[in-house]
Parts: structure tokens; C-alpha cells; sequence
């Protein structure tokens, strides 16, 4: 029996391919944007507050910063303790248009070496997991002009 | 500015901090409860008053001692035996002792209670702090670690790097601030670490999250601290004619939309529709402290902030206006910061010397200041200390600076 492709959260990120996006909500009144997802209130005090209604942010922007995880980290994170850790790294990215900073994994071989702040980098695909029944996916960056 | 030495002058919202006590910090083995109340009993004998004195408890929570740790204001006031005082339990996360001890101060100058018993402590877990149990995908505590694993020193790595990238911060600058609270914190008896550390020790820890070393990043720890505060007329009747005052205690929230990513978030605001003030909320903690003493930077003695890690550090620096933006890893090469310089930060040994016990430490900081104002403070103490500030900001959103003086 073949595995399902779940999303670690449901509603985050939508499309396949050249059209993976994360998906945001924007504030029919003020425009105001969230992610993760606002989908009862408008956040902003001086609102008095419109629908929120979903909205793929943008797919490239410019690294804030960056780290890495050289430790495991503890549950509920997953990861299989049979085999040796492998660390990954963090970056968050700020978006332009959005005026907001997200925070995702890099795509696997991607080190720190490998990145700067200010880089511009574009959300891709990924895989958080895999257990028997489930593939569990996420989002990744990845610096632009890198092949998968 | 000039400091009325009887709290006169208009500034009535100072109460007076009578007594201070700590259990030492450590990796102990015991319950929280046991280190806040040899805390409290120490507060107690310092201020020289008996338990039946006190109107009220306030215990600043932990989220690792199960429900006693919930209601922790009830778990100190009956291990220091149930004597009919008001409680009140308060969680902010590494806010929570300068929740308390706001909480305590309110009820003090509201008239409703004369002398108010602060106790925060915890009984910390080996290795990282991870959330609470169960599958919770509304909680942004429990999806950073699901879909991220990011830990909090992975965000501390993240501050670290942009002030690398922004201000040329290098990682000496950082292994500098370590072995600066590494120094001070071998002369304070209460610090869990008490061996001073050399900048080649920190270069060969190994790395946790790029670019910060295990000796870059605090430990957590076990540890209690409590004050004893009162009201100024009852410090008088008491006979303490020239007790350390609370000035001012900033418990805030960040504003619309906050643009630095903090913990425990996975994104910031977006500040598409709303311009930013130009004021980060940690610099924004301190501000609203400073407005409230009606005092600044230039009159501070010391200042006590929350290195998590040696790179945060730097950061208060210039949160707290000690020197202008990008400036701080200078301030540091300079000396300013240490015992004996111009404005020493962490004469305690900082968070570096102590790790953390979250509810205990921002009562610590402020033990700390007394002990630095009243000129009890040893080895370490800060020649002619007058004002002192402690600093800090908690998961979610609090705020947490506390201005002492004498």
C-alpha cells in the first residue's frame, strides 16, 4: 500500500512544483497579512477587523538570518534515533512584499557555509518525516539557481 | 538627576525591598518548592521579619513541577506553614519573577497589603527545554518544535548571526562576554558555575547552533530567589530609614506589529499594513521602565540583563541605550561592561555563571541589585552603586525590566 503525502500542518503551503507556495490570510479591511494563519480576528489593534481570507505569499526572499541544529532536538520533533544525527540548517527569510519574516528549514545539503544574510533564497517542497503510512511534508528554502 | 533620599519629592510609587534571599543555583535533584522556600526563609531573615508578617505571597510559577508548580504562590505559602495571607500565582515565562514582583508592588501601593512575600524557583530538565505533552497544533510553542525542531538556541543562533551580518559582531566578541560573567560569577557564591572561563575554552566548545557554542549558550538550572518588599512607611516603622526602592517595573507587550522574530514564533508580524515604530520591543521593555523612574541610561550603575546566550548580551547593551546601535561588541572590547568599568553588566555573573531557573531568575537579577545598592555585594561589588536595571523578555510576548535605587 502506498503512503499518503500529509502536511505536518494542514492549510500552510498549497501546490506542487514551480507553484509551492505558503499559504498566509490577509485582512479584507486592512490588508494586514499572517502567517501562520490568522482565521478568526485581524491581529492589527487599529482594525476593526475584516475577513480573513487566504493568500499564497510570496516564493523568494532575502535571508534575515540563519542557523543550524547540531544537536537533536527533542519531541515532538521526529527524527529516528537508530541512525546518527544529521543536522540541518534554520533560515529566516524576509519577504518583501509581505513585510514579514518566516522561518523554515533548508532543503537537505544545505549547510551554513552555503549561506549569507541578505541571499535571496525561494520556498520549495519538502519532506518533514516519513513514517510507514505517512510522508509527512513541509516547506523548505532553498538559495535561488540551486538545483533540487 | 537627583534622587530624593526619603522617596519624597512626588516619586510615591517607590516600595522598598527589605529583604533578599537565594538558594544557591545548581542541578540540585530536588523540587522546586524546596528551593523557593530556603529562598524565602533567607528573604525573611535578611529583612528581619517572621512569616506571620507577611499580608501576602506571590509566587511566580514553573511549568516543571506539575500542578504545585501551577499554583506555586499556594506551594511556598504552605511549606512556610499557612498563615491566612492573600496569594497570587503569575506565569510569564522568563518574565514571571518580574510579573510577580509587579504584581507584588501593586498590591502594596493599592493599600492592600503592607509587606508582600516574591518567590519564584524551578527544578530544571537536562538539556533543551521542550513544550508540554500531547499534540497541540494550536500552540506556536509545540509547532516550532513539530515542524521545525527549533530549539531556543537555535533562535539565539539566528540573533547572533544578523548581529554579525549587521554590526560585525565576530564570535571573539561573543566568547568575550563569557569570559567576562564567567569572572564575575566565580566571585559569587550563590552562581552555579564559579570557574572563570578563557575565550580559548569557549572557541573549543563544541557548536550547538551555528555560530554559538555550547559556553555562548546558558545552561538551565535549578535555583530560588525571593524578596521581601514593603511599603516606604512601612519600611520606616520597620526601621529601615534607607532601604533599595523599586522605582519602576516594566511588565509590557510588544506593539503592533512586532518585526523581530521571537520566541516561540515560527514568522513575525507582517508590517504591510502598519509602519513599525523603530523601536524593537526589547528597547521598547526598557524605555517604558526608564519613563516610569524618570530616569535613563546615564544615571545607571549597573545593569543586570538576560544573557541566554553571549550574543543576547550585546544586544541589551544597546537596548538599554548604553551605546548607539552596532556599538555594544566595542562597549564590551572596551571594558565598560566589566567589574570596575564604566557601567558593569552582570556583576552577578549573568545567566552565563548561574544557567537558568526560569521563574527565579528575574527575581535574582534584582536580589542582585539589592545586594549591589545597599554595598553588601563583596568581591564583585560595583563601587558607589546608586541606580541598577535589570532586563529581560519572556516567550509570548512579556516584558520584564525592574529599575532599583538607593
Amino acid at each position: 500500500m502506498s503512503r499518503t503525502r500529509t502536511p505536518v500542518v494542514a492549510g500552510w503551503f498549497t501546490g506542487e512544483g514551480d507553484e509551492f507556495r505558503l499559504v498566509g490570510t490577509r485582512c479584507s479591511a486592512c490588508r494586514s497579512v499572517f502567517f501562520p494563519r490568522e482565521d478568526v480576528f485581524c491581529r492589527n489593534p487599529g482594525c476593526e477587523g475584516g475577513d480573513l481570507v487566504a493568500v499564497s505569499l510570496s516564493g523568494r526572499g532575502r535571508i534575515w538570518s540563519y542557523t543550524d541544529t547540531r544537536y537533536r532536538p527533542p519531541s515532538p520533533y521526529v527524527t529516528n534515533p537508530e541512525l546518527p544525527w544529521e543536522p540541518y540548517a534554520l533560515i529566516a527569510v524576509e519577504l518583501e512584499a509581505e513585510r514579514i519574516v518566516v522561518l523554515g528549514q533548508a532543503v537537505p545539503g544545505v549547510t551554513v557555509a552555503d549561506l549569507a544574510v541578505g541571499m535571496e533564497v525561494e520556498v520549495v517542497p519538502g519532506v518533514l518525516s516519513e513514517d510507514t503510512e505517512t510522508i509527512w511534508t513541509t516547506w523548505h528554502w532553498r538559495p535561488t539557481g540551486v538545483a533540487v | 538627576m537627583a534622587l530624593a533620599a526619603d522617596g519624597g519629592g512626588g516619586m510615591t510609587d517607590d516600595v522598598a525591598v527589605l529583604g533578599a534571599g537565594m538558594h544557591p543555583w545548581g542541578k540540585w535533584g530536588r523540587g522546586f518548592a524546596v528551593y523557593g522556600t530556603a529562598a524565602a526563609r533567607a528573604a525573611l531573615a535578611d529583612a528581619g521579619l517572621d512569616r506571620r508578617d507577611i499580608g501576602s505571597i506571590v509566587g511566580a510559577d514553573t511549568v516543571r513541577g506539575g500542578y504545585p508548580g501551577y499554583v506555586a504562590g499556594a506551594t511556598f505559602a504552605k511549606a512556610l506553614g499557612w498563615q491566612g495571607a492573600r496569594v497570587t500565582s503569575v506565569y510569564a515565562a522568563c518574565a514571571s519573577g518580574a510579573q510577580a514582583i509587579g504584581t507584588a508592588r501593586a498590591q502594596i501601593l493599592a493599600g492592600l497589603s503592607d509587606v508582600v512575600l516574591v518567590i519564584g524557583a524551578d527544578s530544571a530538565p537536562k538539556g533543551f527545554f521542550r513544550p508540554a505533552g500531547g499534540d497541540r497544533p494550536d500552540d506556536p510553542d509545540w509547532l516550532r518544535f513539530r515542524v521545525l525542531g527549533a530549539t531556543n538556541p537555535a533562535y539565539f543562533g539566528l540573533y547572533a548571526r544578523r548581529r554579525m551580518a549587521m554590526h560585525g559582531d565576530t564570535v571573539d566578541d561573543f566568547a568575550r562576554v563569557k569570559v567576562k560573567n564567567a569572572t564575575a560569577g566565580a566571585l559569587n557564591p550563590n552562581a552555579r558555575y564559579r570557574k572563570r572561563v578563557t575565550a580559548e575554552e569557549v572557541a573549543a566548545s563544541a557548536v550547538v547552533a551555528d555560530p554559538l557554542r555550547l559556553l555562548d549558550i546558558c545552561a538551565t538550572s535549578d535555583g530560588g530567589a525571593a524578596l521581601v518588599l514593603s511599603s516606604m512607611a512601612f519600611a520606616r516603622r520597620h526601621g529601615a530609614t534607607d532601604p533599595v526602592r523599586i522605582r519602576a517595573v516594566s511588565t509590557i507587550t510588544p506593539r503592533y506589529p512586532n518585526t523581530v522574530l521571537d520566541l516561540p514564533d515560527i514568522a513575525t508580524d507582517s508590517a504591510v499594513a502598519v509602519e513599525p515604530t523603530g523601536e524593537t520591543f526589547r528597547a521598547s521593555i526598557v524605555r517604558a521602565a526608564y519613563d516610569e523612574a524618570g530616569t535613563g541610561p546615564e544615571d545607571l550603575s549597573l545593569a543586570e540583563v538576560y544573557d541566554l546566550s553571549t550574543a543576547l548580551e550585546l544586544q541589551w547593551y544597546e537596548d538599554l541605550g548604553l551605546c548607539g546601535e552596532g556599538e555594544a561588541a566595542k562597549l564590551l572590547r572596551d571594558g565598560a561592561t566589566t567589574l570596575g568599568g564604566r557601567i558593569p553588566v552582570n556583576a552577578s555573573g549573568g545567566l552565563a555563571s548561574f544557567g537558568e531557573a526560569v521563574p527565579a531568575q528575574a527575581i535574582a537579577q534584582v536580589c542582585e541589585l539589592t545586594w549591589q545598592l545597599r554595598g553588601g555585594a563583596g568581591d564583585r561589588q560595583v563601587a558607589g552603586a546608586r541606580v541598577g536595571i535589570s532586563a529581560n523578555q519572556g516567550l509570548f510576548g512579556h516584558g520584564s525590566a525592574v529599575i532599583a535605587v538607593r
